[in-house]
């Protein structure tokens, strides 16, 4: 029960927080179009993170709502991976991981579309759409930026160097997600190949054997998580279910 | 000295493809702009809603999906470059529309109609 409350909660608090950073780029995008673009992932993102704080919140019962589990957790008690909590660099590292997690994400909720647990197969089917898109969206930009100018390229290069360390924790399996029969591990193989191709379109190189930082499963989080987290809670925090 | 000013019509936007005069040096990076057309359901027609910058038009047809159809206003898009599409002039209108003004016999006004018939 905790296994799978956890679970959940770490598939909310990956979409939430990548949700709220992308959020930064509203009204700050390179280009009109593409500031809507990456807000409505933003919205999408968030979105995700809603369905699945809804079934947490039901699991845990006694009242507890999806704001609560927004807004009232510690840094500590987060599960997302490091990867989504990073800041948002350039447009060529925003899209970068956009297209590393959303990869990820799609490979992971085929999975779950037919696990055992209806409502998260549910859940997975709905957003699969979405993430579709996101992949679609944020590979082509790697691809744009790979195969652009020389500044492009050193940008989505810099980019490379300084995410790959944040890739493995994806592939790690923690004990949450053995207990609810889901097998990481097993994703990685055709994530690499997915990244490979697009990649080689980009005439791009996929690293290999990075050190990979790992925590954020666990709760034991990088130094920019907490800044979100005060950003974001602030509001609740000081005024105590306020609305508006 | 003397000063030349040229007129450009909402869409006549000159192009290396046109072989009329240079384009105007716009800011060096400027996205050529994209006239976006949204069918809203099956069967209806594609009406234009709006204009966008892009790069090619993959990603016209990507950036008029995230700007003009996030809340449910279509099922298809259309998009052409707007240098693409040339207009009528507004100093033509004179003899371009003002003489279908007093020929009235052209609306189908004169016919008598059966009540049975609707939707006309």
């Amino acid at each position: 029960m905790k296994a799978t409350l956890d679970y959940i909660l770490h598939l909310a608090d990956n979409a939430l927080i990548l949700g709220q950073r992308n959020a930064e780029w509203c009204g700050h995008g390179p280009v009109l179009e593409q500031d809507i673009a990456i807000s409505n992932i933003s919205l999408d993102l968030i979105g995700q993170a809603r369905s699945f704080y809804q079934y947490a919140a039901e699991l845990k019962g006694s009242g507890t709502t999806e704001d609560d589990l927004a807004y009232l957790r510690d840094e500590r008690q987060f599960l997302n991976i490091l990867l989504v909590e990073q800041p948002k660099g350039d447009w060529a590292f925003t899209t970068l991981r956009q297209f590393l997690f959303s990869s990820y994400q799609q490979l992971l909720f085929q999975k779950l579309t037919t696990h055992a647990d209806e409502r998260l197969a549910a859940i997975a089917e709905k957003t699969l759409k979405e993430v579709n898109y996101h992949v679609r969206w944020s590979s082509e930009w790697v691809i744009r930026l790979g195969d652009g100018t020389e500044e492009s390229r050193s940008r989505i290069l810099n980019a490379i160097a300084s995410i790959w360390t944040f890739t493995g924790e994806m592939f790690m399996s923690e004990s949450f997600e053995t207990a609810s029969g889901i097998v990481v591990t097993e994703l990685e193989t055709s994530w690499r190949e997915k990244i490979k191709t697009s990649f080689a379109e980009a005439n791009i190189d996929a690293p290999d054997n990075t050190f990979m930082r790992s925590g954020g499963k666990k709760g034991i989080h990088s130094e920019h998580l907490g800044f979100i987290l005060a950003e974001m809670q602030y509001l609740q925090r000081s005024y105590p279910g306020c609305e508006w | 000295m003397k000063t030349y000013i040229r007129l450009f019509f909402y869409g006549d936007i000159p192009g290396q493809e046109t072989g009329s005069a240079p384009a105007p040096q716009g800011p060096k990076n400027d996205w050529p702009l994209w006239e976006v057309f949204i069918r809203s359901k099956q069967g209806l027609d594609h009406k234009h809603v709006g204009s966008l910058h892009a790069t090619d038009a993959q990603m016209a047809i990507e950036n008029a999906r995230d700007v003009y159809t996030r809340r449910q206003e279509g099922v298809s898009i259309w998009v052409v470059k707007s240098q693409d599409i040339h207009a009528s002039r507004p100093e033509e209108s004179g003899e371009l529309y003002d003489p279908a003004a007093d020929k009235i016999y052209r609306h189908p006004t004169f016919y008598d109609l059966p009540d049975e018939i609707n939707h006309m």
